[in-house]
């Protein structure tokens, strides 16, 4: 709003924020893209012309849409269930429905393998109970990769459509019934169109994340090859040149995706009602109120066996569990190993302290960009709004590929330096990776607030400092706790860009998950998921704690 | 204004948000110290953007803001140390009503005991005593509007700026609150420049009206001096309700003829309009009344219109084909449809171009 104070002292703040952005976010992308054109287009034709590329790039869309279709499938009446209907057992179901989004990526694959593989609970369990020879199915293939999204991502559908429902303006329904609408015709004509962009967002988030999805297909693609596995697999075989193209590819289509993200999104203001209440109706039949309860029991269920299930396992005796249904020996071994076996501890220790480093480095950059994105008018405002947005879009292994291209030699005049094989390629990675979770829940918040605050401070006589530390960071902090939060989660549990960037030296959690996996030591795995899990919590905790600290400190100044 | 430096010039502010059209364009107002001042004017008007310019939140394309004879016009607003209320209020919604209040004393390193006693003092100013404890979110809109008055009074501005303080409030709180307002200002001592639509709000609060029309600004006076003597169609239109007529002015008369009748009036010449010809009289409703049947001075019409206004009664009289006059009187007993007959109860008649 002022566009006094803007005038000279906003460039002391955009310019090293967008510096770091240029450097970290555009130049590695930027040279992946030139990367893919170092010998003209014959990496592009090679790229065309070869059949595995162009099966990765067919089986990609195609696990992508199927992906869209089943989170639609199942977040779309589970949204309309949780807030248009009231029965017993809602609350539990409410409280269990984002449970998979809070499951590190690698963990709910494991967590999958053991229930649903080939050896995994259910399956064993479904075959004796049918004294069936074989497994009645196999985890493997599209089916699988597909089933696995489904279980993660149908959460986007599910958050988005509910948010929609919530802020729906119950009049507008009562306006159509009372104009005669029957219920069909309602939904058709007035609950649907108005969920449309909330519906379309979703959907264009699950293909983001599909798109870019590296977990399931490394895990459970068997034969199968995708995108993101072609990449790494490329680069592992050192053909860098196609890998770039790959890379080019994958983040150009995830980059549409978010346009056109953006644009539903814009469209979504029209649904932002004045008044919005949902109101449950309680069901009428009694077939469906006895119904009812017992699918939200099988689905609370199905919603917490991966975590009981990693649970579980990390309690079983590593290579005991072989042919039976559930492991036969349980043992504390597991986690006395990683108490004492300072080995197992490095990883963990790793994880945490890259954590720590990326989060606290998005909390600086992510709030000054933020701030400037809110409540400063200057030129390049659209340039830093892309910057900010664009590693959203672009998928992990892009990422990473960028970063491990950039970041390989020490060269003043290319303004580069020499991480990849350091310690700090990783906390590097994790950093670029938060900028969005971060700035866009500041940006969240910092919009709620008043701008003429920042103008009554000022007028006031508070110098900018002060402006800042009691007026615009308290605004801020909401968002600023919680977008670090998920930056915390998602850097502690990351597991696609580390597998292009680690190093021995400073492998995460999510690596020795791997390896430990590899050597069938599923025991350990599933111990150090646990420890996953409970990092996860710790986060999700001192953000709580964070929040609620800051607001008794306010309380006690009062007096 | 005669005499002594004003307290607060604005010396032909300017300001563009596009190539076309100046939404502030060379305005000049002159403000005692002391003096309570409204800026006045329809939406879109640049009366806003003038008090933003005031206050250094908006730079001005050109001219200058003087206060006590030195150019302030590109101090910071935290350096010019005016006092503002926003319209809407703008107070911190984390602090408390007393941290609010004292946030302007933190800002000058004021220390903690003395900003409390302070702001609880600034508080009892406007009779919320003991509310410094209070959340934000307690205040009803008109103790809210009095916690931002104390906010920006505690710091003993020079000037107090007020941005449409009283546009958030309901009817009847209006009323109570900018009589508070006058009050608590006139106590003070405080010098003012406060932003409105609303002329009555204007009207009742400050010593003197500036109009604004499109960035222009076009009288500037006391409320009856804008009534009374217009400057131009546009003031005359804007403030109070009237009834524009053609008439031929002569020096000191003018006369209009309206139907059948034409009538001599005294007329009180804005400025510029030349002494002789053509001329438009402001016929102010107030100044009407009704007049025995044929009578020698009056116009003869139809009531079109009764309408109930409490004390008075308001009617529309057709006395010519496209001409209505608006009337208040204390008359009850005249009805639609009903041939009366209309004078000029109170002259001169204010006349503009």
């Amino acid at each position: 709003m002022s566009s006094r104070a803007g005038a000279k002292g906003t460039w002391l703040f955009v310019l090293p924020v967008l510096v770091v952005l240029l450097w970290t976010v555009v130049y590695p992308n930027a040279s992946i893209i030139v990367g893919s054109f170092e010998h003209g287009l014959r990496s592009w034709r090679e790229f065309a012309s070869s059949p595995t590329d162009r099966e990765a790039l067919r089986t990609t869309l195609v696990i992508s849409i199927g992906s869209v279709i089943a989170s639609v499938a199942v977040g779309l009446p589970l949204a309309f269930l949780l807030t248009r209907v009231e029965f017993r057992g809602r609350r539990l179901l409410s409280a269990v429905a984002t449970l998979p989004a809070a499951l590190p990526p690698l963990v709910g694959v494991v967590a999958f393998l053991f229930l649903y593989g080939e050896s995994g609970v259910v399956t064993r369990g479904v075959q004796a109970l049918l004294g069936l020879d074989h497994a009645p199915w196999t985890l493997n293939g599209a089916g699988a990769i597909i089933f696995v999204h489904a279980y993660t991502m149908y959460v986007y559908v599910f958050l988005f459509v509910s948010a929609g429902l919530e802020r729906l303006d119950s009049s507008l329904d009562e306006a159509a019934s009372g104009l005669g609408a029957s219920r069909s015709l309602r939904l058709r004509r007035v609950t649907l169109p108005l969920l449309t962009p909330a519906i379309a967002g979703s959907m264009l988030l699950v293909f983001m994340s599909a798109l870019g999805s590296f977990s399931a297909p490394y895990i459970f693609g068997g034969g199968l090859r995708v995108l993101s596995t072609q990449i790494v697999a490329s680069k592992l075989n050192g053909a860098m040149d196609l890998a770039y193209v790959e890379t080019t590819v994958l983040a150009v289509g995830a980059i549409a995706a978010l346009i056109l993200l953006r644009w539903f999104e814009r469209r979504r203001t029209y649904a932002v009602s004045s008044k919005g209440s949902a109101v449950r109706s309680r069901l009428q039949s009694s077939t469906a109120r006895a119904l009812a309860p017992m699918l939200g029991a099988v689905l609370v269920v199905i919603l917490v066996l991966p975590h009981a299930m990693v649970i579980l396992v990390s309690f079983a005796r590593d290579g005991a569990w072989t042919t039976q249904v559930l492991p036969p020996e349980y043992t504390l071994d597991n986690f006395r190993r990683l108490a004492t076996d300072t080995d197992l501890w490095v990883p963990i220790w790793n994880s945490v302290s890259m954590t720590a480093i990326a989060t606290a480095l998005d909390i600086v950059v992510c709030f000054l960009a933020a701030y400037l994105l809110v409540l400063r008018r200057f030129r390049v405002r659209w340039l830093l709004a892309i910057l900010v947005a664009l590693p959203w879009a672009i998928p992990g292994t892009a990422i990473a590929i960028g970063l491990a291209s950039t970041f390989d030699r020490n060269s003043l005049l290319g303004a580069r330096v020499l991480l990849v094989g350091t310690f700090w390629i990783l906390p590097l990675a994790y950093f670029v990776r938060g900028i969005p979770l971060v700035s866009s829940a500041t940006e969240g918040s910092l919009r709620q607030m008043d701008p003429s605050l920042e103008d009554a401070a000022r007028g006031l006589g508070a110098s900018w400092w002060l402006t800042m530390r009691r007026v615009v960071l308290p605004a801020a902090r909401p968002g600023l706790v919680a977008g670090a939060m998920l930056a915390g989660i998602t850097a502690v549990g990351e597991f696609v860009a580390s597998i292009v960037l680690f190093t021995h030296a400073n492998r995460p959690i999510s690596m020795e998950i791997l390896s430990q996996l590899r050597n069938f030591a599923f025991g350990t795995a599933a111990a150090f998921s646990v420890v996953l899990i409970a990092l996860v919590l710790a986060i999700t905790l001192i953000a709580r704690w964070a929040e609620g600290r800051w607001t008794r400190a306010e309380a006690v100044v009062i007096q | 204004m005669s005499g002594a430096t004003p307290h607060l010039a604005l010396d032909r502010l300017t300001r563009r948000f596009s190539e076309a059209r100046a939404a502030v364009d060379a305005v000049s107002l002159e403000i005692a110290a002391g003096e309570l001042v409204a800026l006045i004017g329809a939406s879109g008007s640049g009366k806003t953007t003038t008090l933003r310019m005031v206050a250094g939140y908006e730079a001005p394309d050109a001219g200058a803001v003087v206060l006590d004879g030195r150019d302030i016009t590109s101090l910071p607003p935290q350096r010019r140390q005016f006092g503002m209320v926003f319209q809407h209020y703008a107070l911190f919604p984390h602090l408390t009503v007393g941290q609010n209040v004292a946030f302007g004393l933190e800002a000058r390193g004021v220390t903690r005991t003395e900003r409390m006693s302070r702001a609880a003092e600034a508080l009892a100013g406007v009779g919320l005593a003991g509310a410094a404890g209070r959340p934000i979110q307690s205040l009803s809109g008109g103790e809210q509007q009095r916690v931002a008055l104390a906010r920006a009074l505690v710091i003993e501005p020079p000037v107090l700026l007020l941005d449409e303080p009283l546009s958030n409030l309901d009817p009847t709180l209006r009323r109570s609150t900018r009589e508070e307002l006058r009050a608590t200002l006139r106590r003070l001592g405080v010098t003012a420049l406060f932003v409105t639509h609303d002329q009555e709000d204007a009207f009742a609060v400050a010593d003197r009206v500036a109009l604004l029309a499109e960035g222009r600004l076009l009288q500037v006076g006391t409320a009856e001096l804008l009534y009374d003597r217009p400057a131009n169609r546009e003031v005359a239109a804007f403030i109070g309700r009237s009834t524009l007529v053609a008439g031929t002015l002569d020096g000191d008369r003018i006369t209009v003829q309206l139907g059948g009748a034409s009538r001599s009036l005294r007329a009180a010449v804005a400025p510029g309009v030349p002494s002789r010809g053509v001329a438009t009289a402001v016929l102010r409703p107030d100044a009407l009344a009704f007049s025995p049947p044929d009578g020698r001075d009056a116009w003869t019409g139809v009531v079109q219109e009764r309408r109930f206004a409490g004390a008075l009664l308001a009617y529309r009289v057709r006395v010519a084909g496209d001409v209505d006059l608006e009337l208040h009187s204390t008359v009850r007993d005249v009805q639609p449809g009903d041939t009366v007959w209309v004078r000029v109860a109170r002259e001169p008649v204010a006349v503009v171009a």
